[in-house]
């Protein structure tokens, strides 16, 4: 009876001890106090984009002509700009464009890259030659001027924008995945798995794709940081979200001609691109840290 | 050889960037003109009658022969415009890499012998500020500092190194720093563990075992083996830091390569932004070649 009982406890205390990979990360990604506040400051800027209508103080596309350019103040918190906005409803306001660009370009190449990497990694061969070939090309092209020139093709706006920013993203979730797939794919488990008679498209999805997926969780959370930087860029030069919607780009492009009578006009904004990008970059690199299965 | 099909995708992608616009582009490039006899010496021109391989064709037959196409807006060809753009940006770009090189090798180098040291965090939270700061914004706020209130520099224009170099640095000086703070931390990143990866190894643990000075291993034994990648590396930044020249040009109203780039999608001068990319990617390629050639030649082991 006593015997038994032990036993049970050993069971029990062993089931503890072994910990799934999921937990493993999360109790390594917890230790990083850096990547955990920036997880918060994310949290507080996407609920300050989806709760914009309640928090923000005032409408962001309200002109008032009698507060021009004020300095910030008890009534105007960030100041008001050059048709007298307030700048800090705009800056919440325009947290909705960045973010949205940052996720949706992101989800664009997630969704082409990954796709075309397997195929291309796990089958090999011409296909995986030619696809190399067409990733290679749009990798020599200079991110940015790939991106202005497609928005500028597509015409400007926030939509296109964030298509523009997709597409030239998408080659580096092709390498990503596709070098991935190389590596897993001459794995045991996944020979195992060839041996008992599955399909191939189930060997690549069942199989090869999760265990692919921690190293795009990474990429895809760094890309989001570029991405946003992208929209802000886009933005800046006029090519992403249209006025007077307000986004945090085109208001730093605003700002720049009243730098002499209203620097507050290019602060706040540039203040949370900064923030935004920072969070994401250091959520970025505590992720791979957690999900690195060399570190302990 | 496998510049060749990339090369050939990279002018397709390009190509087609241009039936990206809605509507005839024979009426978009026409712009302005509203005349059909025009609009259709436009589609003769550009063969914009004949059937899509046979419109690549003759375009890329120009394209290699130098012909990239006339600007509509200034009426002069795409690669004289590119030409006359080239050494503004090319002196913005030098200057931004040495500025790059000095802030990044240092501080990688610091970061890397001063391990887990004040020092190193320092160094790391810098590389992370240099990647997180939209260089749009770092530029507007150094204007704001020193050109609004310190009045100390021009806060925009551009004068060429050969008139007067004074003028000339004085103008430069900010676009370069804020087009080289985001590759100075990519650079530091880079270097910090290269070194490490160096400082780790055998001949580093005979040399201190020889009772070498300190600096002398760092410097004579160290750097030199990390720095060889610390360069192939920072090649692959070149887009990175064209890129980055397309935002600071056109703050600092510096008259290159970006600024042309910008202006010509304002005013919808397709052939020029098509010339600027092709250009781009073709300079992109051929310096990664070269990277990868100075790395066998430095490095004796992939010789043979």
């Amino acid at each position: 009876m006593a015997e038994a009982a032990l036993t049970a406890t050993a069971v029990a205390n062993a089931a503890e001890s072994i910990e799934t990979p999921t937990a493993r990360a999360m109790r390594r990604f917890k230790r990083r106090r850096g990547a955990v506040f920036a997880l918060v400051v994310i949290a507080v800027f996407v609920a300050a984009a989806m709760l914009a209508p309640l928090i923000s103080p005032y409408d962001p596309d309200l002109q008032t002509w009698s507060a021009v350019r004020k300095a910030p103040s008890a009534l105007h918190w960030f100041g008001t700009d050059d048709v007298g906005r307030d700048v800090l409803a705009r800056v919440i306001f325009g947290a909705r464009a960045s973010l949205l660009a940052g996720v949706i370009s992101v989800a664009i190449a997630l969704l082409v890259g990954v796709p075309v990497g397997l195929v291309s990694g796990y089958v090999g061969g011409f296909i995986d030659a030619l696809f190399s070939r067409i990733t290679d090309a749009l990798l020599a092209c200079p991110f940015l001027i790939l991106a202005i020139a497609l928005a500028a093709f597509l015409g400007p706006s926030l939509g296109n924008a964030m298509i523009a920013i997709g597409v030239t993203t998408t080659p580096i979730f092709i390498r990503l995945t596709r070098g991935q797939v190389m590596v897993v794919k001459v794995e045991d488990y996944v020979e195992a798995a060839r041996a008992v008679g599955n399909p191939h498209w189930r060997i690549a999805l069942v199989h090869v794709l999760p265990n692919i997926l921690p190293a795009l969780l990474v990429q895809a959370t760094l890309s989001i940081a570029a991405a946003i930087i992208a929209e802000a860029a886009l933005s800046f030069l006029g090519l992403g979200q249209q006025p007077p919607a307000p986004s945090w780009g085109s208001m730093l492009n605003a700002a720049q001609r009243f730098l002499v009578n209203a620097p507050w006009m290019a602060i706040w904004p540039g203040l949370a691109i900064f923030l935004t990008v920072l969070s994401f970059n250091l959520v970025g690199d505590g992720l791979r840290d957690a999900l690195d299965p060399r570190s302990r | 050889m496998q510049l060749i099909p990339t090369l050939f995708f990279v002018s397709v992608i390009i190509f087609s960037l241009q039936h990206l616009l809605p509507g005839d582009p024979a009426l978009v490039m026409a712009g302005e003109e509203r005349d059909p006899a025009a609009i259709e010496q436009i589609r003769q021109h550009y063969h914009l009658d004949r059937s899509l391989p046979v419109q690549y064709v003759y375009w890329v037959k120009g394209a290699l022969s130098g012909d990239l196409g006339e600007s509509m807006r200034l009426k002069e060809p795409v690669l004289s415009l590119i030409v006359k753009k080239l050494p503004v940006t090319i002196t913005l770009a030098s200057m931004a890499i040495i500025i790059a090189l000095t802030i990044g090798v240092g501080a990688g180098i610091v970061s890397a012998v001063k391990k887990d040291s004040l020092w190193d965090y320092a160094a790391n939270a810098l590389a992370l500020w240099g990647i997180s700061t939209p260089n749009f914004w770092l530029g507007i706020m150094l204007i704001f500092l020193f050109s609004v209130k310190l009045g100390w520099l021009p806060a925009s224009g551009y004068v060429p190194l050969t008139e007067d170099w004074r003028a000339s640095l004085a103008t430069m000086i900010m676009p370069a720093f804020v087009l080289g703070n985001a590759i100075a931390a990519i650079l530091m990143r880079h270097t910090r563990s290269a070194m490490l990866h160096v400082l780790e190894s055998d001949y580093i643990r005979t040399a201190r075992a020889k009772g070498l000075l300190e600096h002398s291993v760092i410097f004579k034994h160290a750097l030199r083996n990390a720095l060889t990648p610390v360069i192939t590396l920072g090649a692959l930044e070149f887009g990175t830091l064209l890129s980055g020249a397309v935002l600071t040009e056109q703050i600092f109203a510096v008259p290159g390569f970006g600024k042309l780039i910008v202006d010509a999608v304002f005013n919808r001068d397709y052939a020029v932004v098509q010339g600027v990319v092709l250009v781009t990617a073709t300079a992109y390629m051929t310096l990664n070649l070269l990277a990868d050639m100075a790395y066998i030649l430095v490095n004796p082991r992939l010789r043979g």
